[in-house]
């Protein structure tokens, strides 16, 4: 039953597979169905394009194919200063531009061989909490709208919304946010701030609660979601996977405990590891992930020190905008460090940072002036994506949109 | 009456029902848009035509908001550019949805909307419908209804396009797999009324509705309704996350309009069948002494109906293929000739008189 158009059907199967472009191996082009799910498809989660091989509607072999969404991001980072290069990291994973700010804004610190004060340390660990909550609820919601449960998607995108709205407050920018800077933060918190989150972590239980009903227990949900896209924790490690897909399978390896950064020694919270491996283990990692977030969020409030939010090095930091009518020494760092940008000294740093897809790390490389000479990223989702053919493989098609959910993968993150 | 005076009364009868049907397939959308509006936190459709009411505070509150939007909706379908794909069958293509469309039409020809209404209800018959007094009603549903599938099969098989194909496969197989459940679940009103006329299966329900004498019968056939319909959870054939639109990818204007309005009014009428089967039709309180009531009844029904299939809608992941046609042949097949087989030598027993002594012990029980 293999419905190729005309044209295609002219092909021999090198033609045919240099036509598919990704190197697929074609198992039985005249048995099989090649199906191209994507770009445009409503579950690829952005515009990534899977080749499918289908018998009847198992997927008989599949391979990934990306690069749509290809921005030049790594390149472009080198044209720009240290400081004017973070804006390109909050649009490579959209979903969590605290983490990626996050990474990139501490090789740079490593890099300069600076530490922000401790407000600033306390303050990047609340922001990107919440962007870990936000992005796994838009992870919960799509993954759920995936196996057609819309009312959670409309749910998680309801108090999605909340954080976004808190972001702003902070940054005033809702996804965009670049709130992170070398040495501190753009500005200390507003007033309303803390407030805010505290009403957020009052209500969100409850919402929580209400998503676990539609979901946790859900015959049908259990049906679609257990056993499927099972992966183990030794084809986890070989594959490079992290973050909650990885101690879904059993392996307990979280960056926040393994190599605290930050101030996350501070904090007492719990990895969720679980060892089953499959679909509805990564779906309940990520809910306990929700809760331990807001453990994290609790005591960061709770002991959020008083302070500057940025570290004193003039020669780093821009001085505050009071003392620019007054100090002629805070003009010429000002408009040094907005023309020229900071140097930093050269060598390479490597840091990683646990986003809610993973291991997100940042590779630097300094050439002493005020540009990165070379800047790559492990992005999370990159790796994670790999595996994919591993798990969907013998699968239905309904299950690989599930599994596709589960990995919970970002495009702009894979492209970069 | 004479031949042609039932013809001409069916006709003129017929054209007003199936216009009331099909402006209330309308509304039926607006009614799934604006109830899973409210069900998943949102507003739903209110700009379309609304009536502004002035408040004190010189503000406007909106009555009615949204009760044009499906006049908006059929005026967008019917003037948006009808794109026929290159490569396709092209005289499947076109008849493909005016074969799903015509049968969910047809099936409302034997519903019994009414009791004896006077003036509307010619003499022999003693109910309301286009065509009262088919001797086989219930067959005439299973059969047209069976036919709605080929638009759909053959709406994916014209298309020449992969996902329809998918989509049109999975049709067929599920569709066949749950006439059969339903079937036999349609059979036991049949056996209960010893007939087949739906408007004396009505009519036999004076005493109490089948629901509550055979409610396994009308839970497999509220599922097997809902399989058939391919409302979620079994809305696998135009599954979006996993097909994008399934058998209808290729449509577009009013020829995709045709499907839906086909889903919509197969939901509609499905919904009085099974009221009609399981609860008590357009029976209600007063019905006999003004039988006119029978309208209000049979559409409160409906529109119950309709409101649990978007409420299911709303609340529910979608099945698997495997699982579906598992669900279908190993549990809902069984529990369904079980039942048929026992209602079967119950009512054989009944009327041979061997529950006589223990309705009698029942009787001096409950009533002295």
């Amino acid at each position: 039953m293999l419905t190729r158009s005309d044209t295609v059907q002219e092909l021999t199967i090198e033609e045919l597979r240099a036509k598919v472009g990704t190197g697929m191996e074609i198992m039985d082009a005249e048995e099989h169905m090649l199906l191209s799910m994507g770009p445009q498809h409503p579950s690829t989660h952005g515009v990534l394009r899977l080749l499918v091989e289908l018998d009847g509607e198992t997927v008989v072999n599949l391979a990934p194919d990306i690069g749509f969404l290809h921005t030049g991001i790594e390149k472009s980072m080198e044209s720009k200063t240290y400081t004017k290069a973070l804006v390109m990291t909050d649009r490579m994973d959209y979903l969590s531009p605290m983490s990626n700010n996050l990474g990139y804004i501490m090789a740079v610190e490593k890099l300069l061989g600076i530490e922000p004060p401790p407000r600033a340390q306390a303050i990047r660990v609340i922001l990107t909490e919440l962007a870990r909550i936000s992005s796994h609820l838009v992870w919960l919601g799509t993954h759920a709208l995936d196996l057609a449960a819309m009312t959670v998607f409309l749910y998680c995108f309801r108090e999605r919304e909340y954080i976004l709205d808190l972001f702003e407050m902070v940054s005033g920018q809702r996804m965009m946010v670049s709130y992170f800077r070398p040495g501190g933060v753009w500005r200390d918190l507003p007033e309303e701030f803390v407030p805010a989150v505290r009403h957020f972590l009052d209500f969100f239980p409850a919402r929580l609660a209400d998503y676990e009903a539609l979901l946790t227990h859900n015959p049908i949900f259990l049906r679609r979601t257990k056993g499927i896209g099972v992966i183990s924790a030794e084809d986890a490690i070989a594959w490079g996977l992290t973050g909650p897909s990885l101690r879904a399978s059993g392996v307990n390896w979280d960056i926040r405990k393994a190599q605290p950064y930050s101030g996350y020694e501070q904090y007492e919270f719990d990895v969720p590891v679980m060892t089953d491996g499959d679909v509805y283990t990564r779906y309940l990692v990520r809910l306990e992930e929700f809760r331990q977030s807001m453990r994290i969020l609790h005591q960061a409030l709770d002991k959020l020190p008083d302070g500057p939010v940025n570290s004193d090095d003039r020669k780093i930091v821009p001085p505050p905008r009071s003392e620019l009518g007054t100090s002629m020494e805070a003009v010429i760092h000002h408009f040094k460090l907005w023309t020229e940008g900071f140097k930093a000294p050269k060598g390479f740093v490597y840091q990683s940072v646990e986003s809610p897809r993973g291991e997100f790390a940042c590779y630097l490389r300094g050439d002493g002036g005020p540009k990165p000479a070379r800047v790559h990223f492990r992005a999370p989702s990159y790796v994670n994506l790999a595996s994919l053919p591993k798990m969907a493989k013998n699968l239905f098609v309904a299950d690989l949109v599930a599994i596709i959910g589960s990995i919970d993968i970002v495009l702009g993150e894979i492209d970069r | 009456m004479t031949p042609g005076e039932i013809a001409l009364r069916a006709l003129i009868v017929g054209f007003i029902v199936t216009f009331a049907f099909i402006t209330g397939f309308a509304y039926t959308t607006l009614l799934e848009r604006k109830l899973l509006a409210r069900l998943q936190h949102r507003v739903g459709p209110n700009r379309a035509g609304y009536i502004p009411i002035p408040t004190r505070d010189g503000k406007e509150r909106k009555l009615l908001g949204g009760f044009l939007q499906p006049a908006a909706d059929a005026v967008k379908l019917f003037f948006k550019e009808d794109i026929t794909p290159g490569r396709v069958d092209l005289i499947i293509y076109n008849l493909a949805p005016m074969l799903a469309v015509i049968p969910a039409i047809l099936i409302l020809a034997v519903i019994p909307l009414a009791g004896k209404v006077p003036w509307l209800v010619p003499d022999p018959y003693n109910y309301f419908a286009i065509v009262p007094g088919l001797n086989v009603a219930v067959l005439f549903v299973l059969a047209i209804t069976s036919v709605g599938v080929y638009g759909i099969v053959l709406a994916g098989w014209a298309s020449n396009s992969k996902y329809a194909v998918l989509g049109g496969i999975r049709a067929s197989a599920q569709m066949i797999s749950y006439e059969l459940a339903m079937g036999l679940s349609v059979l036991i009103p049949v056996m209960l009324a010893n007939s087949m006329n739906l408007g004396e299966i009505v009519a036999a329900q004076k005493g109490g509705w089948f629901v509550f004498l055979q409610p396994v019968a009308a839970i497999v056939f509220s599922i097997a309704v809902l399989a058939e319909l391919q409302r979620a959870p079994f809305d696998l054939l135009e599954a979006e996350q996993e097909l994008s639109a399934g058998f209808n990818v290729e449509y577009g204007g009013m020829r995709f309009g045709m499907f839906f309005m086909a889903e919509y009014m197969k939901m509609a009428s499905l919904s009085a069948i099974a009221a009609t089967l399981f609860f008590g039709g357009y029976r209600g309180p007063f019905v006999d002494q003004v039988p006119a009531l029978g309208f209000l009844y049979i559409s409160i029904k409906i529109i119950i109906g309709l409101v649990l299939m978007i409420w299911i809608r709303a609340t529910f992941p979608r099945l698997r293929y495997d699982q579906l046609m598992n669900f279908g042949w190993k549990v809902l097949l069984p529990i369904s000739v079980m039942n048929f087989i026992l209602v079967g030598v119950g009512i054989v027993l009944y009327e041979e008189g061997v529950f006589t002594p223990l309705i009698e012990m029942m009787r001096a029980f409950f009533f002295g």
